[in-house]
């Protein structure tokens, strides 16, 4: 491949490893209100926890080995992102004075994300740890799963009643209380599912271009968030596309030869979308009641 | 129109009280906005509850639906006390509010409204025959079924939130001013379906700004004012009363 083909392809390979984290930040968001700035560590945590897998199941067949590797690893962050809603968040939903309602839990956000990169330093150490290279091509890879998730969420979402639940929840809580959905539960399962696809995120991530270490998230997890904004919050069809563009936008800034980092048109096309469009490409345009 | 549940009996018998009310006191935003109302219904009955803007009466009915904290009095129904419930579990035992503002989720179609009435019970069969009613209740909503709620106009919105309530199979209907912003037109076809729910068998609270309105589909209504009843009775006897004329009535 040459051309602009080539950067076309590994950009929507790096999207869509974006898209898979920004999908947690979005969904989140929707239910809460909140900006999960703990999302970008639960990404890292994944990235461990799938190296350990791995490590243990090192002499399998590597596709099997990684399937289980991400089961386990998507098993792990969903726990710790369910542990972070119930002790970080939960306490404190429905508190406050108005003006601080929505502050006190980003706030708390940021302090959940510095005490697990702390947590994973003392667990783990500050060392950059290698994942094995198990596939000449991860791309297919990542393709492959991209694509399953996304049908397989958009299913959910569209199809069950957790996912009308869940969307009757983003759009009003007090009338969702009204048709007996359980609120908090409905949250719970929300944080269950933005973990798990951040941790398949994070493995795919690894096994293309990295290793894992305890500040692996700031970078990743600020890209991702900025594609959820780009996208639209909120929305899960919004933060797929905020994802693709993103890696797709980056490759073609290494492909035309700029030399800066590759954050700075990034972060120009996100201010000229949010100019046009304060609720992001796929945002809703609806006025919220505070 | 089907309106029993086809699982869960009332324990009340004809003729008791549904839903007793003693001495309800409730704090809402710092001002105490119920002090110590008492109101009851019989099972099949409707009843109005009138008054001015402010007098407590959207209060009341949220407080049943346990979305505020009560500060003081009883809500007993159907035997059990009200008080200890979650909003969830006044919705499971039977009781369905339509709450001020229709509050319709926009972005979801009105299938999906509807669907996410029987979240509680998410009884195939129940919702199929439910959801049939409903759309004979309303055609209106049965030729819009595909379409987003956001894009109905105010009066389709109140019957979907009046039919995604009744998706519930609730035995106790909680109206919270059906006809508020909408057309004079689609109104009297809004409370010409109350009726027909009524005539059904179902037990309705309703309140309601417009009195005339109210006071024409009720058996008995309760004056609120300034969260206390000022005057209880039939509705009959009531959209006679002289006090009642002048203050709600226009003077007719």
């Amino acid at each position: 491949m040459n051309g602009i083909l080539a950067p076309l392809v590994t950009g929507i390979a790096q999207g869509s490893m974006i898209a898979l984290i920004a999908l947690g930040y979005s969904m989140v968001y929707g239910v809460l209100k909140l900006i999960n700035f703990a999302h970008s560590e639960i990404f890292m945590m994944g990235s461990f926890f799938g190296l350990f897998a791995l490590q243990h199941f090192a002499g399998l067949n590597p596709v099997l080995a990684t399937a289980l590797a991400m089961i386990l690893a998507m098993f792990g962050t969903s726990l710790l992102g369910i542990t972070v809603e119930r002790f970080a968040y939960r306490p404190l939903r429905g508190r406050g004075k108005s003006s601080l309602l929505r502050i006190t839990p980003l706030v708390t956000a940021l302090g959940a994300s510095v005490f697990l990169q702390n947590l994973a330093q003392l667990l783990f150490t500050a060392r950059q740890r290698p994942y094995p290279r198990l596939f000449a091509q991860t791309r297919p890879l990542i393709f492959a799963t991209a694509v399953v998730v996304m049908i397989a969420l958009e299913l959910v979402v569209k199809r069950t009643w957790f996912g009308k639940a869940m969307r009757a929840l983003s759009t009003n809580e007090e009338a969702a209380r009204l048709m007996g959905i359980r609120t908090s539960r409905v949250i719970g399962i929300t944080f269950a599912i933005g973990s798990s696809l951040a941790a398949l995120g994070a493995i795919l991530y690894c096994l293309d271009q990295g290793d894992a270490y305890p500040t692996m998230g700031v970078g990743i997890g600020t890209r991702a968030f900025v594609a959820a904004v780009l996208g639209g919050i909120g929305s899960i069809p919004g933060a797929m596309l905020g994802g693709l563009l993103l890696g797709v936008l980056g490759e073609l800034v290494k492909f035309s030869g700029f030399e800066g980092s590759v954050d700075i048109p990034v972060f120009i096309v996100l201010i000229a979308v949010l100019l046009v469009r304060p609720a992001g490409l796929l945002g809703s345009t609806r006025a919220e009641k505070v | 129109m089907r309106i029993a549940h086809p699982t869960r009996a009332l324990r009340t018998k004809t003729g008791t009280p549904l839903l007793s009310i003693e001495g309800l006191e409730v704090h809402y935003g710092g001002i105490r906005a119920l002090k110590g109302i008492s109101l009851s219904i019989d099972q099949g009955e409707i009843v109005s509850v009138i008054g001015a803007n402010g007098a407590g009466k959207t209060t009341t009915l949220k407080t049943i639906s346990r979305l505020l904290p009560i500060t003081a009095g009883t809500i007993r129904y159907d035997d059990r006390d009200l008080g200890a419930m979650s909003t969830e579990e006044v919705v499971e035992a039977g009781i369905s509010l339509v709450p001020e503002g229709r509050a319709i989720f926009p972005n979801l179609t009105v299938r999906e409204n509807l669907e996410l009435g029987a979240f509680h019970h998410k009884h195939r069969q129940t919702m199929a025959e439910t959801m049939e009613d409903v759309t004979k209740l309303f055609p209106r909503l049965g030729e819009r079924l595909g379409q987003d709620g956001g894009t109905l106009s105010g009066g389709e919105q109140q019957m979907l939130a009046i039919g995604r309530a009744l998706m519930a199979r609730p035995s106790l209907l909680l109206l919270d001013e059906p006809s508020l912003g909408i057309a004079p037109k689609l109104a009297q076809q809004i409370f010409a379906a109350i009726r027909t729910i009524a005539e059904a068998g179902m037990t309705i609270l309703l309140v309601e700004q417009n009195t005339r309105l109210a006071l024409s589909v009720s058996r008995r209504a309760y004056v609120l004012r300034t969260g206390e009843v000022s005057l209880e009775g039939d509705a009959k006897d009531l959209a006679k009363n002289e006090e009642i004329q002048k203050a709600y009535l226009g003077g007719v």
